[in-house]
């Protein structure tokens, strides 16, 4: 094993993108963010954490030869050669106000704040539009069927990066009613932590005030004599 | 076929050979004396030529790294002469700086304070909720199980801390902390749970009790998202793409506002605020000691740069945080965060040999002095045991599919849906071939100086956050950033909401940036240096992985 003569070796060839109609040669094997920079774009939409969580970067292209509009994020996403990109700067879609405190955790509620979910044709647009391969459509016929946990647990990995809402034929804004649902299940559905409660009511009663009142004075040296003392809870 | 070239490949054959026999054991954990000779043997912190005393301005002669003090030692953006504080865009009772976790927290509970919410405002440099706290996998501590308690965890930070946190803050945080997590379950936030609503919850780096509580591996990205919702269920105004630049002052030294700058039509607006929330974040993306880091694009510590301006101390400045686990390869995902959650579930951490040379779950800053040790050539004092990608970075293998063998396959796909995802994306199955780490800059251990109420010392400035320092002293324990900014976002957010209700401003000035400027001047300091910087540049070469040589 040779690591030097690896290291060595040219890292990779050249391809050409087409980034909103113009042609940039760029390195093989960058994400798609890192090409826009690389091309001599400084973004300020379309990049946020740059590691697959904010839905920042939302990007649609095509390919050479092939009819299929494809969306995926620029930062989770290696260019291909004859790539042709445009990024999507923000989605429009309108978000419905409600007050979590009276809010009911059932179907009727999603239906009464977005009732455009019953125009859904089922064409699966936007499940194949999705960069986190979610069951997005399935997503829909269960907030339709009023199966919040369901919603919940499906559409858990969303990053609201709007790619489905911008495809849907029914114009479903999909990521609004999937925080609805999410926040109705965590708020209802899901079982409480009674021993949660239980050490809130606890530290408002003030059982541990004086013991942390005393490790607060205690010196460096005290302190680390307690620290090499905790049990240490198996794993 | 696997992604990996052959060499590397070879090395997974021994990593596989050897794990049968590592399975249900582990590497001890070190005695303090032994971690702390590791930290100054391997830790970049301990490495002096990175620092240099300030020159100037409230924390004269405190060591921080170069990079910061490029940007603490430099002249503002706008000409203080040249903008126009009569006229006043935006006039509100508790301005928030930053549209992360801490900002968001903030708004909240001074708008649960009584402050109402068009008396509000957020500005924020990109979108709300883009920030480091959205992109928090592992988890949330909590002393809330009947074993535990808050003086259990409080020992745990002081001691990830080398007992130079600041105890006070440390109280507020683990006290404040099971209440955070009951205030995020009425709101909605879906923690892992059992089926009878107990918490699931696991060790992190430097716990003596099972107390990370998590969802899946979107923790922060669920926690931000919720609080983000509420925010705009009660109608808290943010304005996006509008960074501050410089706050404002008042004729009697109060700090009143801020100067925002428009990113898109690139014109400056004056907020005047009575109270002002500094929620800005941290540093990472000014790549310390060339460091790749975790951090998102808007990571450059601008609230340092403003709060210093103001007068503002700073502290522990000189610790960065570097997680043991960024990835190294391959070239697309370098740097990116692996959770400690994957270590927490089992997967060990091996050399190119497939040895096992360090408990997986030390404090963050010993186990990255660990993997560098491994990785250094023997010329430099280390072990030469890490495996060199093609691009020339460097890591030690962490043995993700001992996650499936040890709690049942599906595991890892459910528990750390988001790492799986990455890896399949770019050709690699974590559940059948180990991953590449290296430690990568992660955290702004330190920051400005607060009291409990997130009081920064300066009337009316407050600070939470990853802005802030002394609750983590020099080190952070994992799990325990999300819940800072939500316990010192709520203190912050109440504590401002205090102060405005009183607070009566005179004239606007920009006097304190002049008198910086000053000093600036007196000090040498070079004229072209500017900050804050806003945004990093990538463009051109910049953007191939900042390949460096870290060895």
């Amino acid at each position: 094993m040779d690591e030097v003569e690896v290291k060595a070796q040219p890292k990779t060839g050249m391809v050409t993108v087409y980034i909103m109609g113009q042609a940039y040669r760029v390195p093989a094997g960058l994400t798609i963010l890192k090409a826009l920079e690389y091309a001599g774009f400084r973004l300020v939409r379309g990049v946020g954490c740059r590691g697959g969580f904010c839905g920042a970067c939302a990007t649609v292209y095509r390919l050479p030869g092939d009819y299929r509009l494809y969306a995926d994020l620029a930062c989770q996403t290696t260019v291909k050669d004859g790539m042709y990109l445009a990024m999507l700067p923000s989605t429009p879609a309108e978000r419905r106000p409600y007050d979590i405190r009276k809010a009911k955790p059932r179907g009727e509620t999603l239906l009464a704040l977005y009732p455009e979910l019953a125009r859904c044709v089922a064409c699966n647009t936007c499940t194949k539009s999705c960069p986190q391969k979610l069951e997005v459509m399935e997503a829909v016929q269960a907030a339709l069927r009023g199966d919040v946990a369901k919603v919940a647990e499906l559409t858990f990995d969303c990053l609201s990066c709007g790619l489905c809402t911008m495809r849907c034929p029914a114009e479903i804004p999909h990521y609004h009613v999937w925080q609805l649902a999410r926040r109705l299940y965590g708020a209802y559905l899901a079982p409480k932590a009674e021993h949660l409660a239980r050490r809130v009511e606890e530290i408002a009663a003030g059982k541990f005030d004086g013991e942390l009142d005393r490790l607060v004075r205690l010196g460096k040296e005290e302190l680390r004599e307690l620290y090499k003392a905790r049990e240490i809870e198996p794993e | 076929m696997s992604v990996y070239p052959e060499y590397m490949q070879e090395s997974i054959q021994r990593v596989e050979e050897t794990r049968p026999a590592r399975m249900g054991t582990n590497f001890p954990r070190l005695p303090l004396a032994e971690q702390e000779e590791l930290l100054r043997r391997y830790h970049p912190d301990y490495k002096p030529e990175g620092k240099r005393p300030l020159r100037v301005g409230a924390s004269y002669g405190e060591l921080v790294p170069h990079e910061v003090a490029d940007l603490l030692e430099a002249y503002p953006l706008l000409d203080p002469e040249k903008i126009e504080l009569s006229e006043v865009d935006y006039d509100v009772d508790v301005l928030v700086i930053g549209g992360g976790g801490a900002g968001t927290v903030a708004a909240l509970w001074a708008n649960e304070a009584g402050i109402p919410a068009e008396r509000i405002l957020i500005v924020t440099k990109l979108r709300h909720g883009d920030s480091n706290s959205i992109m928090a996998q592992g988890g949330i501590q909590a002393a809330d199980k009947p074993h535990d308690s808050p003086a259990i965890h409080f020992l745990d930070v002081m001691g990830g801390g080398h007992f130079t946190n600041d105890p006070k803050l440390v109280r507020a945080l683990v006290m404040d902390a099971p209440f955070i997590i009951k205030w995020h379950e009425e709101l909605g936030v879906m923690y892992d749970k059992e089926p009878d609503g107990t918490m699931i919850t696991i060790h992190g780096g430097g716990t003596s009790k099972k107390r990370m509580h998590s969802c899946k591996d979107y923790t922060g990205l669920e926690i931000m998202r919720v609080l983000r919702d509420e925010a705009r269920n009660r109608g808290i105004p943010v304005l996006e793409f509008h960074p501050a630049v410089e706050l404002l002052t008042d004729e009697f030294g109060q700090v009143a506002g801020a100067v925002v700058w428009n990113l898109e039509t690139e014109e400056y607006k004056i907020v005047r605020a009575k109270a002002t929330v500094l929620a800005t974040g941290g540093w990472g993306r000014l790549h310390i000691q060339g460091f790749p880091t975790t951090n998102h694009y808007g990571a450059t510590a601008d609230g340092l740069v403003l709060a210093y301006r103001v007068g503002a101390k700073l502290r522990d400045l000189d610790a960065v945080q570097y997680h043991p686990t960024g990835a190294a390869f391959p070239e697309q995902i370098v740097g990116l965060l692996i959770t400690e959650k994957v270590r927490g579930l089992g997967a060990q951490p091996v050399n190119a040999r497939g040895e096992l040379f360090v408990h997986p779950l030390e404090p963050r800053d010993v186990e990255s002095a660990a993997f560098i040790r491994e990785c250094l050539p023997p010329e430099k004092g280390g072990r030469g045991l890490g495996v060199v990608t093609p691009t020339g970075m460097v890591g030690v293998w962490l043995d993700t599919p001992m996650v499936d063998m040890i709690h049942g396959k599906g595991t890892f796909q459910r528990a750390l849906s988001s790492i799986y995802r990455m890896y399949i994306r770019f050709g690699i199955d974590p559940t059948k071939e180990p991953i590449l780490v290296y430690p990568t800059l992660h955290y702004q251990n330190g920051g400005v100086v607060i009291d409990e109420h997130g009081w920064t010392g300066i009337p009316g400035l407050y600070a939470a956050g990853e802005v802030e320092g002394g609750v983590h002293g020099k080190n952070r324990l994992m799990g325990n950033s999300l819940l800072d900014y939500n316990v010192f976002g709520r203190r912050a957010g109440l504590a401002a909401a205090g102060w405005a209700k009183k607070a009566r401003l005179g004239r606007l000035t920009l006097r304190h940036v002049e008198k910086f400027v000053e000093e600036l001047r007196r000090a040498g300091i070079p004229a072209a240096r500017r900050s804050p910087i806003l945004l990093p540049d990538y463009r051109g070469e910049k953007t191939l992985a900042r390949v460096v040589d870290l060895l």
